[in-house]
């Protein structure tokens, strides 16, 4: 008799674990579901019951779902782990997948992805089964193209997920060859070829999409070489006058077509550390509000380390005209105007700008 | 009696908890209400309503007057109002168990 996997699911709402436990019953593998609505419930199965998986919530009474995954991931590495959180804010799944979390969802895009959520699931399921045999995990240090590259050697259906901060893009491989990316809001060789200028991020493999539509036909080779070719023309000191003010000039557009295209009024980049000028889109008058956003870094700093409150996140402020967010970036800081009738997400908005910004 | 515990008992270990509740402060950033707890210092207390009053200040010299302001750090959101040149201000402690905040919530 074939052997079943086992799926533990942890959440201390009783009513979501009955639902988990007939949502995951229907598996096609047909997995056996254990439950438990405490952590300290959850790790005496993992010490009797042979669990493969285990799907957390993060938000839980005594040990939350955070402490629960670094216990797991010291006791039990073999363990395939899940977030499944409502909470959105995207330091939980920086914090998670920290942790060396397999996959993080939320609990609403569970239920509106359910295909593609079952499929993932049961991708883990079966990997768990490859790795006790043979196989590698964590190649996060190889490069984006390593990756790529390999993916396309191996002739392999997949796609990519990738995430740098808040920013996340998809490329789609099918049978060894890419046919679209996603980036930035772009698509096609454009996203590829934005993507490409990442230089950190995590990724994750999610199930192949077979009907996707393709939008690139230049070989996967091609793209990189010419992308390669790109990326020295820019790094070379002794390039063209001519070439670097249209190299400056492309950015300039992107940065532009990014503003607009998220909705922002203007961004101000101030360097903290008094060096360099600033820089600004969107304003002519920029330089007291340049002025602003260096102060309001210091003061935010300052009372930030005299409180003991953490790294500062983000500094907001709003009148009846527009609202602005600061946010710290390295040694500069970052000031957002945005107009008052967006009203959804601005500081994660405010992040993906500030990320996209050097890329 | 009391006296020798005072001279040997020496001070506890702690460690320093973030302020709840709200204050109020004047123009000249004195402290006029107060509901957080009267262990949290009082001087930090009085630095947290002259920073506010800074950034309302700064503010208005780069004419962009404000009438909200929130701080938002890893486990301690401040958000402000401004009251006629001195500020309502609003102390939130965050925890991984609190809810992700919201632009309603700024």
């Amino acid at each position: 008799m074939e052997k079943r996997n086992k799926i533990l699911i942890l959440d201390d709402d009783t009513d979501w674990l009955a639902l988990c436990r007939d949502w995951f019953a229907e598996l096609p593998s047909k997995p056996e579901i254990l439950t438990a609505n405490s952590a300290k419930r959850a790790l005496a199965l993992l010490e009797t019951e042979s669990v493969r998986l285990l799907i957390s919530d993060l938000k839980m009474p005594r040990i939350d779902g955070l402490q629960m995954l670094a216990i797991v991931r010291r006791q039990f590495p073999d363990v395939r782990t899940i977030v499944l959180s409502g909470l959105e804010d995207e330091e939980y799944r920086s914090r998670a997948y920290a942790l060396g979390v397999d996959l993080f969802w939320l609990k609403m895009e569970m239920q509106q992805n359910a295909r593609l959520f079952n499929e993932c699931v049961e991708s883990l399921l079966g990997q768990t089964d490859r790795e006790h045999d043979t196989g590698f995990r964590g190649i996060q240090s190889k490069s984006l193209m390593d990756i790529i590259q390999m993916e396309c050697l191996s002739r392999s259906s997949s796609v990519l997920r990738i995430t740098r901060g808040p920013l996340v893009a998809k490329l789609w491989i099918q049978e060894g060859e890419l046919i679209d990316a996603e980036a930035e809001g772009a698509r096609g060789e454009t996203a590829f070829q934005r993507l490409l200028a990442w230089k950190t991020g995590t990724f994750e493999n999610l199930p192949a999409e077979p009907d996707h539509p393709r939008a690139i036909h230049k070989p996967v080779n091609a793209l990189l070489l010419e992308s390669a070719h790109t990326m020295d023309e820019a790094a070379d000191p002794n390039v063209a006058p001519e070439i670097a003010a249209s190299n400056e000039h492309r950015k300039t557009m992107w940065k532009l077509s990014q503003l607009t295209r998220e909705g922002a009024e203007f961004v101000i980049v101030v360097p903290t550390a008094g060096q360099g000028q600033p820089e600004a889109l969107g304003t002519q008058n920029f330089s007291a509000l340049a002025k602003w956003t260096s102060r309001a870094a210091d003061i935010a700093r300052r009372l930030g380390d005299r409180l003991e409150a953490g790294p500062l996140s983000h500094v907001a402020g709003q009148n009846l005209e527009r609202q602005v967010l600061m946010l710290p970036r390295g040694d500069r800081a970052f000031l957002v105007g945005w107009p008052t009738d967006v009203t959804e997400n601005v500081p994660e908005k405010s992040r993906k700008l500030v990320a996209s910004w050097d890329s | 009696m009391g006296f020798i515990k005072k001279l040997f008992g020496g001070r506890a270990a702690a460690v320093q908890q973030l302020p709840t509740g709200t204050i109020t402060v004047d123009r000249d950033g004195h402290i006029v209400t107060s509901t957080v707890s009267s262990v949290f210092p009082k001087k930090l207390l009085h630095d947290i309503g002259r920073d506010v009053l800074e950034l309302f200040r700064e503010a208005r010299v780069a004419q962009m007057p404000l009438a909200e302001v929130s701080l938002h750090f890893g486990s301690l959101h401040i958000t402000a109002r401004e009251l006629r040149g001195g500020a309502i201000i609003f102390l939130f402690p965050q925890t991984a168990l609190m809810p992700t905040p919201t632009l309603s919530r700024l």
